[in-house]
């Protein structure tokens, strides 16, 4: 398993990295990763995304699709593409420490 | 990892037929196109027309004649021969099975994934040929659709993509 330092942490991480170990996430791992990903910052409209993820995720042990963020999270499309621009939703997975997106929707 | 070939940036996608089963793929991976970051143009013509046609597009069937894949209750079950496949109900029947079983992976209804698509910054077309043999108007489009082209126009747009037909 491969391992990376990201805000001074070294954290488990997956080829292509991707947490592996959601408890060695924390806000200031995001912000870096988010920085690699190619966003300056994290607007509170961000967290909401990156926290319903984490939420939905712990509850249902699954990514959700880029509907239900729309549906359940309340986070219209169009928003949720210009907050996280060429790859909402792995990008999204990716700040909040979760796995690389599986499904085709 | 191996070599890092180049990624795709943009892709045209054509469809081009007017069944659950024929609209389906292209939709699927004109959204997957955007869930990547590749620029999409999604061109609709002949029977793949009614996908965008605000009408119809809500109605769209599977085919059970001639489709000799064709199983029920499920994939795995019984061959559904063409002959059962013309009894009155069957494709609407194949036709609901499917869509449930979709919507238990989060694929939405065919109106529902082009506003997902449009939202996602896919370009919706269709295709003048065909408007012109339907005779149809902007009117009968849904309002995603961008506008009309010739496929002259297509190509022109299509610069630097992959094109792929379904």
């Amino acid at each position: 398993m491969p391992t990376k330092t990201i805000a001074g942490v070294t954290v488990d991480v997956t080829e292509e990295g991707y947490l592996t170990n959601r408890a060695q996430w924390t806000k200031d791992i995001a912000l870096e990763i988010a920085h690699e990903e190619g966003l300056n910052e994290l607007s509170p409209d961000h967290w909401k995304v990156i926290e319903f993820l984490q939420k939905d995720y712990a509850e249902r042990g699954a990514l959700p699709s880029i509907r239900r963020i729309n549906a359940v999270g309340g986070i219209p499309t169009k928003d949720l593409y210009s907050l996280f621009p060429g790859g909402p939703l792995k990008k999204a997975a990716r700040i909040a420490g979760l796995p690389k997106p599986t499904s085709c929707v | 990892m191996a070599e890092n070939p180049e990624k795709i940036k943009k892709v045209s996608i054509i469809v081009s037929r007017g069944s659950l089963d024929g609209i389906y793929p292209g939709l699927i991976m004109a959204n997957g196109a955007r869930m990547e970051g590749i620029d999409v143009n999604l061109f609709f013509t002949f029977f793949g027309l009614y996908a965008i046609l605000k009408k119809y597009n809500n109605s769209i069937k599977i085919a059970t004649v001639g489709n000799p894949a064709m199983r029920v209750p499920d994939a795995k079950g019984l061959p559904l021969p063409t002959i059962v496949g013309i009894l009155p109900g069957m494709s609407a029947f194949a036709t609901w099975m499917m869509k449930k079983e979709m919507d238990k992976i989060d694929i939405p209804p065919i109106p529902e994934m082009l506003a997902m698509i449009d939202d996602a910054g896919g370009n919706i077309y269709a295709c003048k040929a065909t408007v012109d043999m339907f005779h149809l108007t902007k009117d009968d489009f849904i309002p995603q659709v961008k506008r009309v082209l010739t496929v002259g126009e297509f190509y022109e747009l299509s610069a630097g993509a992959q094109i792929i037909f379904t």
